[in-house]
């Protein structure tokens, strides 16, 4: 039980030791807020954790452990715990923006199901199995390196663009979703075309190549690391400067926050998430579109990305740089509500009743705005909106901002 | 030695120790924990993260708009109770003079009736407080032992405090020992409960501050 809380250090301690039980967090999350069950506020969640903390390694563990007061949490325990922490927490981070002890919930949600993959209690189905095999190969869906290299050459005859592959020397790295793999492939194309459009060295990288990480979301640490050391070493052999993530609010976090971390020192590149990569190119130039007129839009902020990431204003500069007629749903930017799909919600099948009921928030919002086309610019997101959407008969379209950029590239003699 | 006199002298600087040292061994039991080093490059600079921290803490002492509806009555009872609370310990004069002969510090304090009716506030505010704990199913199902204890530790002094006051009720004596060791149950008892979020916010919301600030994430 102590490998559960292996990882807690000063500022876990204090947020596990600070709670003062007001259940506001409860009113921050779209799974208690649709059913008013009180076991889904956010804190509750968390309780095996803290159980174990209070035992093993607090201030007072001692007189815990004396006294009996928090009994060693059992593997039973964790079992019953398991659908609160994975199937109902998005781990957008919501919560901690109304806790006025300022606990980060979603940190310890984390840090929770590495105790629960340890305990081998990660839903099988299918989060779990995405995990083993991306532990094993790479990738969550068991793409070799020869099949992504096949794939790109495909997609690019199929788009007409230029894919650069394993090329020896680059300044630009684009990494991949495995979403995108499987179902968007058309944004590998996309990107292709705005890098080559931007006129700068780049190369997809076949060694490390997956971003997705879902070992992150399944808990299992050691696959998380795995995944972000197999981009980084592809980064460091053709000495890349900036190493792109691809449209997934969880590959950006792990990317961005705690790769150098796992590497065991800051980066010797730089981490951007495509949407301020675009922001860049758009603000200094390099990157020209033909602005369209009155496209009536909304965009979906991911919460990895906006509220926990810090990058909020890139969609909206490219969004205003394609001239969109940008109709902002209620609380966008950083206090938006997650789709029901983030943290690996959606890769927990049995999960599907309860996410199609968080999602009902998002609907309302999306219906609200009146807007024609959902612009995203995280294809875990994409996939539950379009689901969503699906389900609600929406005439709205859900697109991927990166490809409306690409699609809307001014002409260019080095495409 | 009377009961009064035990109260004013070694009960209180039992109490002061204990608490002044809990709350130290529970800080350093918190802070002292292995930290990882965090090596992503930060979006901002040192001097803009201290700031995000410094201005967590005061920002978060009031909701974002969007939480309003759905979180206002608990936020107004707990605001009148703190208010109340902070009003009647810095305001009162009793108060302020067990301060000036411990520390020297003095300030000026507040007229008789405003204390009276922060403190009636206060009370009031703690009896809905913990109603709405039993009857809210979140407040309930979150509850522990703490809580009851730490409410009846804070409600006991507020309680003998308007009573003193009043002047007329009860024996005074009797009711000045009763409320000074209530104060000091409540000392011994905040470093091991959680009154201790009385100096856990401060560095809780620093902490996120700075964190998030360093990932220019929302505050």
């Amino acid at each position: 039980m102590r490998r559960f809380i292996a990882d807690i250090g000063p500022a876990a301690a204090l947020a596990m030791e600070s709670c003062v039980h007001c259940g506001r967090c409860a009113e921050a999350c779209q799974f208690y807020v649709q059913t008013n069950d009180p076991r889904y506020t956010p804190i509750h969640k968390i309780a095996p954790l803290k159980q174990a903390y209070e035992r093993e390694l607090g201030p007072f563990a001692f007189v815990y452990r004396l006294f009996g007061l928090a009994p060693q949490v059992t593997a039973k325990e964790l079992e019953s715990w398991q659908a609160l922490i994975y199937d109902s927490c998005n781990m957008c981070g919501r919560c901690s923006l109304i806790c006025p002890m300022a606990i980060d919930i979603a940190d310890l949600v984390e840090r929770a199901r590495h105790g629960l993959f340890e305990a081998g209690l990660v839903p099988a189905d299918y989060l779990g199995a995405l995990a083993e095999k991306e532990q094993a190969t790479g990738s969550p869906y068991g793409l070799t390196q020869a099949q992504f290299r096949d794939m790109l050459h495909d997609i690019g005859l199929k788009h007409g663009v230029v894919m650069h592959v394993d090329e020896a020397k680059a300044d630009i790295i684009p990494t991949v979703s495995s979403i995108d793999l499987k179902m968007f492939p058309a944004s590998m194309a996309a990107i292709a075309r705005i890098l080559n459009h931007m006129g700068v060295s780049w190369t997809f990288r076949t060694d490390g190549f997956d971003a997705d990480n879902a070992a992150l979301t399944a808990g299992d640490r050691a696959g998380q690391r795995k995944i972000t050391l197999g981009i980084i070493r592809a980064a460091l052999a053709c000495g890349a400067r900036t190493v792109v993530m691809p449209e997934c609010g969880h590959a950006f976090t792990e990317m961005r926050w705690e790769a150098a971390n796992s590497f065991g020192q800051a980066l010797p590149f730089r981490v951007v998430q495509i949407t301020e990569l675009l922001a860049e190119g758009l603000s200094d130039g390099r990157i020209r579109v033909n602005p369209g007129v009155g496209e009536r839009a909304t965009y979906h902020d991911a919460c990895q990305l906006s509220r926990r990431g810090g990058a909020s204003a890139a969609p909206r500069l490219i969004l205003r740089a394609l001239g969109v007629d940008l109709r902002e749903m209620g609380d966008a930017g950083d206090a938006n509500w997650c789709c029901g799909g983030g943290g690996g919600v959606a890769l927990v099948k049995r999960a599907q009743p309860l996410r199609d009921l968080a999602f009902q928030i998002k609907r309302r919002q999306v219906e609200a705005t009146g807007a024609g086309t959902v612009y995203t610019s995280c294809s875990g997101c994409r996939q539950t909106l379009e689901h969503g959407g699906k389900t609600a008969n929406w005439t709205s379209t859900v697109a991927s901002l990166l490809e409306r950029v690409a699609d809307t590239l001014a002409h260019n003699q080095k495409d | 030695m009377t009961l009064l006199e035990f109260a004013r002298g070694p009960a209180l600087q039992a109490s002061a120790l204990i608490m002044i040292a809990g709350m130290a061994w529970r800080m350093a039991g918190i802070l002292l924990l292995r930290r990882r080093p965090q090596y992503a490059a930060s979006r901002h600079s040192l001097a803009r993260r201290m700031g995000g921290g410094a201005s967590l803490i005061l920002s978060r002492f009031i909701p974002r708009r969007t939480f309003w509806p759905r979180i206002a009555v608990g936020v107004m009872l707990s605001a009148v109770f703190h208010l109340g609370l902070a009003l009647v310990f810095f305001g009162g004069a009793p108060h302020i003079l067990l301060v000036h002969q411990a520390t020297g510090l003095i300030w000026p304090n507040l007229p008789k009736g405003l204390i009276v009716m922060a403190s009636g506030l206060t009370l009031a505010a703690m009896i809905a407080l913990i109603v709405r704990r039993r009857l809210h199913p979140v407040l309930r199902l979150l509850s522990t032992a703490d809580d009851y204890v730490s409410w009846l530790l804070v409600f006991l002094p507020v309680l003998t405090g308007i009573l003193l006051s009043g002047e007329a009720i009860g024996d005074y004596g009797s009711l000045l020992t009763l409320h000074i060791l209530s104060v000091e149950a409540l000392m011994i008892w905040l470093p091991f409960g959680k009154l201790m979020h009385s100096v856990l916010v401060f560095a809780g919301r620093w902490t996120m501050g700075v964190t998030f600030a360093r990932k220019g994430a929302a505050t």
